[in-house]
């Protein structure tokens, strides 16, 4: 144990996902020794990410405005839909530059042992989504885990019955049990041009 | 298959032990507590990637250490493979396999395979239908790696349904409806991987019953016929025959079986907010003659019984055509001489076979091979 300012910096550090204690250390005596600079920028930047990020109103990914930069691109085909767990999934498929869509983030998925039902996902406004726009397809790209699987289950009940609407599911070959952000760009580009209507 | 070398780290309690093993019978004897039982579970923790004595890994890290570390070569068809685990309490594990770090520790199944028969296994006939369902699963991932990752998906969806079980049940009582719009999707995943699961369970006591009869009338055949089956708990919705010997059960028919059994039992099972149908119901069977083993069989004869369920289990292994290690813990003691004696002879014919015993005396004669004394932290190879 440290004394006072240090050991709450570490402990703080601790809690971070994937920072042991032997990290968050390291990491709370590199700052202890950093450019006074360094540290204002990383302070601003921790600031903005509470107070200057918003949820785009479209799809629910990450955004500086009200509607991302995605759901803004003229370019984009709005008429196919990617469903994503989280922001990060849509990086990851970003990378892959298989697709030219726009996205539809969830907030999660099915969990019940985490509380997590429909209502605490944006199912609802997924289907407002579909009803108003000339969406013709959606791509389901929840992760290829137990949880991600249900959910992906669970949207294919809920968009049977839109007329002429395709619902397709990423190829399997993606890793089992996994997390869509932990596959490479390659499995993940074929596994989404690969994909199949379900 | 053999295992040529065994090396652990602050495994139990080894802070360091190093053994190059032999084809054949390898012994160790030493004292009681001396940490023989300790190197063979390592070899058995290297195949399946749990231990036979303990549920959790925190008991195989040596007391005050971070880590342990098991490290098994293997020899089969004339290549060597080099297993590595780093075992770590509270933390995922890491493997590697000839030093190249595996994505998933379970991902080192298959290549090492071992039937491990132990004082413990008195369990199997006698404790909790739990013991017997483990046993068979563990069996499966043996024969097939894969249904390591079919149990750990039935085990993950079956946790939710609970979860969502419990929860619709509150709402129910609590005159709302919660998320039970979602249920019939986990039912659904809950009926695909238990078919699969219960599906290879049936094919699996199929083929293993008689090996496990042939096994018990080896070792008592004095006794009366021992037996084993699967009782499902859905057994009334698919043929009788699935689960004995030249069947294969049809995992389409389980499938349905087992959606249709989780819709009539609905109310049940949202006043209870348990899933009551699925493998993880079931039981395995063992019978002598027309009587159950669990609360009849006496002690020697419910000995028999595991020993020839780990028996039967090394046979079909050994007729896949993937010869496990032989491992047995501490298991001459408890037997009559004609039971050693038999024991004996099936161990002595084994391409390899790990034997612990506290009094050399115990140890049959057949079982000639190389012998390391255990003492005090040490082993030592025994030249005589
Ligand atoms: N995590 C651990 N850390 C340190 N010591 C341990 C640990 N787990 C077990 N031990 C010690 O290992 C010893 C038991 O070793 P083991 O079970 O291998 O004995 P054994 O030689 O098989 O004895 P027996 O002949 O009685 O079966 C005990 O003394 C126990 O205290
Ligand atoms: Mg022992
Ligand atoms: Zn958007």
């Amino acid at each position: 144990m440290y004394e006072g300012p240090v050991q709450d910096l570490i402990d703080e550090l601790g809690r971070l996902p994937g920072v042991g204690p032997k990290s968050a250390q390291r990491i709370a005596f590199h700052l202890l020794g950093a450019d006074p600079a360094d540290i204002a920028r990383l302070q601003q930047a921790l600031q903005k990410v509470k107070e200057g990020v918003v949820f785009c109103d479209v799809c629910g990914n990450v955004s500086e405005e009200a509607t991302c930069r995605i759901c803004r691109d003229a370019r984009r085909d709005p008429g196919s839909v990617c469903v994503v767990e989280e922001p990060k999934d849509v990086l990851a498929i970003e990378r892959t530059r298989e697709f030219k869509g726009r996205y539809h983030v969830l907030g999660g998925a099915l969990d019940p042992l985490s509380g997590i039902g429909p209502d605490q996902l944006r199912v609802r406004e997924l289907l407002a989504r579909i009803s108003d726009q000339e969406v013709t397809e959606v791509i389901l790209a929840t992760d290829p885990n137990t949880e991600g699987e249900a959910t992906a289950t669970y949207l294919v009940r809920m968009l049977r019955d839109f007329p002429g609407l395709t619902v397709t599911r990423l190829a399997s070959g993606l890793p089992m049990g996994g997390d869509l952000e932990f596959a490479d760009e390659l499995t993940l580009g074929r596994a989404l041009s690969g994909r199949r209507t379900v | 298959m053999r295992v040529s070398h065994l090396q652990v780290s602050d495994f139990r309690s080894w802070e360091h032990a190093d053994l190059e093993l032999e084809p054949g019978a390898n012994v160790l004897v030493g004292r009681n507590g001396q940490g023989k039982t300790n190197l063979v579970e390592a070899v058995g923790y290297a195949a399946t990637l749990g231990s036979h004595r303990v549920a959790t890994d925190l008991p195989l890290i040596r007391h005050g250490c971070p880590r342990a570390i098991v490290r098994v070569a293997v020899v089969h068809d004339g290549r060597e493979l080099t297993i590595e685990l780093e075992i770590t309490s509270g933390k995922a594990n890491r493997a590697r396999v000839n030093r190249a770090p595996m994505p998933r520790t379970r991902d080192v199944l298959g290549i090492l395979r071992t039937v491990l028969f132990a004082p413990e296994d008195l369990a199997l006939v006698r404790g909790d239908p739990g013991e017997r369902r483990r046993f068979l699963d563990e069996l499966l991932v043996l024969r097939a790696p894969r249904y390591a990752g079919v149990r750990a998906d039935y085990d993950r969806v079956l946790r939710q349904r609970n979860a969502l079980l419990k929860s619709s049940g509150h709402a129910r009582r609590a005159g709302s409806r919660g998320d039970i719009g979602t249920l019939d999707v986990w039912d659904g995943h809950l009926a695909r991987h238990g078919a699969e699961l219960l599906g290879a369970r049936l094919d699996l006591v199929a083929d293993l019953g008689d090996h496990v009869t042939a096994g018990y009338a080896g070792v008592a055949p004095e006794s009366r016929p021992a037996h084993i089956g699967y009782r499902s708990s859905i057994a009334d919705s698919f043929p009788a025959e699935y689960g004995t010997p030249g069947t294969r059960a049809d995992r389409e028919v389980l499938h349905d079986a087992l959606l249709a059994a989780m819709v009539a039992g609905r109310d049940a099972e949202l006043e209870r907010g348990v899933s009551l149908v699925g493998p993880h119901r079931d039981e395995l069977e063992l019978t002598l003659a027309d009587l159950p083993a669990k609360g009849y069989a006496s002690h020697g004869e419910s000995w028999s019984f595991a020993l020839a369920l780990r028996l039967g289990s090394y046979e079909l292994l050994r007729a896949d055509g993937n010869e496990p290690v032989l491992v047995l813990d501490d298991v001459f003691a408890e037997l009559d001489r004609r039971r050693r004696r038999r024991l004996a002879e099936v161990a002595a014919a084994a391409e390899q076979v790990l034997v612990t015993a506290a009094v050399e005396e115990d140890v049959p004669d057949e079982l000639v091979g190389a012998r390391f004394m255990v003492a005090e932290g040490k082993v030592a190879r025994h030249h005589e």
